[in-house]
């Protein structure tokens, strides 16, 4: 974990030096405004991720683990779901709503709203087969 | 379902029944959430993409073979190159490097059941496949599709000098297929981050995977900008907001540098993957580890890094730019692309080379990446990009590129194919396909070079009959023939080859850990796994023998 973090702060510290440089040279805000945001999506998750890489143990995968020590139990993944399905069609709507009338918002929205509350009801039970 | 992994205890194990049971057909297709059955959607859809996309490349050769030709009328020519560079970016190119067999592999390469978020991967593709047949239904409004080029410029794209819904199906299928990205970003670095086997530390991942890694954090940094700059043209050409317009206060060039802050990492969100898919392919065929891993992991985070500082040498000629940091920070980007193939051919050099279908495609990716980005380089530098800008030499400089993409990506579907469906590609016609794609690609660019330093401009329906320009395009349309061969042989070896050549789990003595399991693999990936201690598990469990690598130690304490 504390590489990843580290890939990530080093990366948004590049951005900043970078973007500063642009910024202050060039004087065009656009640019220096995106590369400056640029570095804080290195910031912001390359910090979480170092806090919390100095509270747990080092993780199997970060060192010499053996496979043994992943056997068993992953996690819960959901073997089929119709809801990514709704949640595109509904997303589809919505913007062809944009193109041929707010009208179509109507089962954009009806969609969206019915994939938002069947997934989560399906993640509350643990998924499927 | 829970994924249960069990440890390589007995290799002979006869496979223990670990069956999905779940819907058939079209219902299971619209349920999954397997990262191989989605990737397979991506695969499919992404080369139906190319397909068509070809087929407008084909028409816009054959109205450029010869001067003042009316095979098309203008509005038609317009709608064509534009939904050729569109569908070509945002439905093939991209879909195919982050989407088909990134999907598939990269789960599978670092010994993981599925991607982390396996709906939010599902509704990827479906935001994917909605927003392709957004973009190519703007053909069946009146007014036709779009028409203002794949960078939809302001203002030329506002609503006075591009109305109908054609502009507008345009913008809504960049913003589905822009979430789709986001999502798919953020799946690979989830999945990457936390579902590691033991012992896949970060310096032995793959580097197809690590590649895709830094593909996402790349998406990460990129198409929020995109998507929101659509946002805006939207308000502009709707709402009265006047951001890209000069008459309300508001600046045309701003379009450009949002769309280039999203455009010039996007070529490297195209590249990246490929790149990957060619280091993984060269070492295997030349019974070689990778030549300098280390090296191109670092390479790869370099080029990312760079890439988000290059954006305005695509605008060196509006007169607005900081010239020198765009053309230093892209000559500068020339130097861990250099790392990279001189590290391909060190990955090749003394190897007992198999020039299989796979390799001779990456082997074609490679000799025509360098020529493409050679030229890149020339363009980096304003005095020469001043001379050339919207000339064909660009339009040369990115075929040059992209048709090396394509290669790497045909050779990563000969490669990994068999992976998937469990046989294997019939190698005859793979490498009478590639020896087309690979001789018509150069004969397709290089006349567009000479022909763009002489001054023929881009983006024109007819051009006049100066000296010698209509045999230098009666060449570009015969290599344009070639590669449309090219990509009817495929289809036919699919054909030829529909299950009849059993591929076995290792049909190339892999590297990786995709080679360990069967072919298709089972659900949820593996039966066993091996011991990771270097980037080539596979490899190790396969050759006892050999030597240990060195750089496979870890160093996290
Ligand atoms: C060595 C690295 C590279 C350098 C220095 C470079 C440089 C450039 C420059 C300066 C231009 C603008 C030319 C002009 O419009 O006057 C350009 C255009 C372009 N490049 Fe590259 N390039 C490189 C690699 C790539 C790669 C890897 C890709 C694709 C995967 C790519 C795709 C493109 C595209 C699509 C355009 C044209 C965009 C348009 O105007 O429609 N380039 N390149
Ligand atoms: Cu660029």
């Amino acid at each position: 974990m504390k590489l990843e973090a580290r890939i990530l702060l080093v990366l948004g510290l590049f951005f900043a030096i970078m973007g500063t440089v642009y910024w202050i040279w060039s004087g065009e805000n656009a640019g220096g405004m995106m590369i400056i945001a640029g570095g804080l999506l290195g910031f912001l998750p390359g910090s979480y991720y170092w806090w919390w890489s100095r509270r747990m143990p080092v993780r199997p995968e970060d060192r010499d683990g053996d496979v043994t020590e992943g056997a068993g139990f992953v996690g819960a993944f959901p073997g089929t779901s119709i809801f990514p399905f709704t949640l595109g069609a509904g997303a589809f709507f919505a913007v062809l709503s944009l193109v041929f009338g707010f009208w179509l918002m109507v089962p954009g929205l009806g969609l969206i709203v019915w994939a938002a509350i069947g997934g989560v009801a399906e993640s509350r039970r643990g998924g499927t087969q | 379902m829970t994924a249960v992994i069990s440890p390589d205890t007995h290799h002979d194990d006869a496979h223990e029944a670990h069956e999905h049971h779940g819907p058939t057909g079209v219902l299971k297709w619209l349920t999954t959430t397997d990262h191989k059955i989605i990737g397979l959607s991506y695969t499919v859809t992404a080369v139906l993409m190319l397909v068509i996309g070809g087929f407008f490349a084909e028409l816009i050769r054959v109205q450029l073979s010869a001067p003042y030709e009316h095979f098309l009328s203008f509005a038609q020519y317009n709608e064509v190159f534009t939904m050729h560079g569109s569908i070509m970016i945002y439905l093939f190119a991209g879909p195919m490097a982050f989407g088909a067999l990134a999907n598939i592999i990269v789960p599978i390469q670092i010994g993981a059941p599925d991607m982390a978020f396996p709906r939010l991967n599902a509704l990827s593709y479906w935001l994917y496949l909605t927003g392709s047949i957004t973009m190519l239904s703007g053909f069946f409004v009146s007014g036709g599709a779009a028409n203002f080029g794949w960078v939809g410029y302001a203002p030329l794209s506002n609503a006075a000098n591009s109305p109908g819904a054609g502009a507008d199906l345009w913008i809504g299928a960049l913003l589905l297929t822009g979430f789709s990205a986001i999502f798919t970003g953020v799946n690979i670095c989830a999945t990457v981050f936390y579902l590691r086997a033991p012992g896949m530390t970060l310096f032995r991942m793959p580097i197809f995977t690590w590649n895709l890694l830094v593909t996402s954090i790349l998406i990460l940094l990129a198409f929020p900008v995109l998507t929101a700059g659509l946002i805006m043209l939207y308000c502009d050409r709707h709402f009265g907001t006047h951001i890209f317009s000069v008459q309300g206060g508001g600046v045309p060039v701003l379009w450009q540098h949002i769309f280039w802050f999203w455009g010039h990492p996007e070529v490297y969100i195209l590249a990246l993957p490929f790149f990957g898919m060619v280091t993984e392919i060269i070492p295997v065929f030349s019974r070689k580890p990778v030549f300098g891993y280390k090296g191109m992991v670092f390479a790869t985070l370099t080029i990312a890094a760079l890439s988000l500082g290059v954006w305005a040498h695509h605008m060196f000629t509006t007169g607005t730019v900081l010239l020198p940091f765009f053309s230093i920070m892209s000559l500068l980007i020339a130097v861990p692309t250099g790392i990279k193939l001189f590290n391909w051919i060190g990955s090749m050099w003394r190897g007992q080379i198999w020039f299989s279908a796979a390799m001779l495609f990456a082997i074609g990716f490679v000799i025509t990446f360098l020529i493409g980005g050679l030229t890149g380089i020339y363009l980096a530098s304003p005095p020469l990009d001043f001379f050339t800008h919207d000339t064909y030499f660009v339009v040369a400089h990115f075929h040059s590129v992209v048709m090396a993409l394509v290669m790497g990506g045909i050779a990563g579907l000969y490669y990994w194919g068999p992976k998937i469906t469990g046989y294997l590609l019939n190698e005859t016609i793979g490498k009478i396909q590639f020896w087309f794609l690979f001789i018509g690609s150069q004969v397709f660019t290089l006349p567009l070079y000479i022909l763009g330093l002489r001054g023929m401009p881009r983006r024109m329906a007819v051009y006049p009959n100066n000296p010698g320009w209509q045999h230098l395009n009666e060449i570009a349309t015969f290599g344009a023939v070639l590669i449309g061969i090219s990509t009817v042989l495929f289809v036919v070896n699919i054909l030829v080859s529909w299950k009849k050549y059993p591929a076995g789990d290792n049909p190339w003595d892999g590297h990786t850990l995709e080679w360990f399991t069967t072919s298709p693999p089972p659900h949820h990936n593996f039966y066993r796994l091996p011991q990771i201690r270097s980037e080539r598990p596979t490899w190790d469990y396969n050759h006892p023998e050999a030597p240990a690598l060195t750089h496979g130690t870890h160093e996290e304490k």
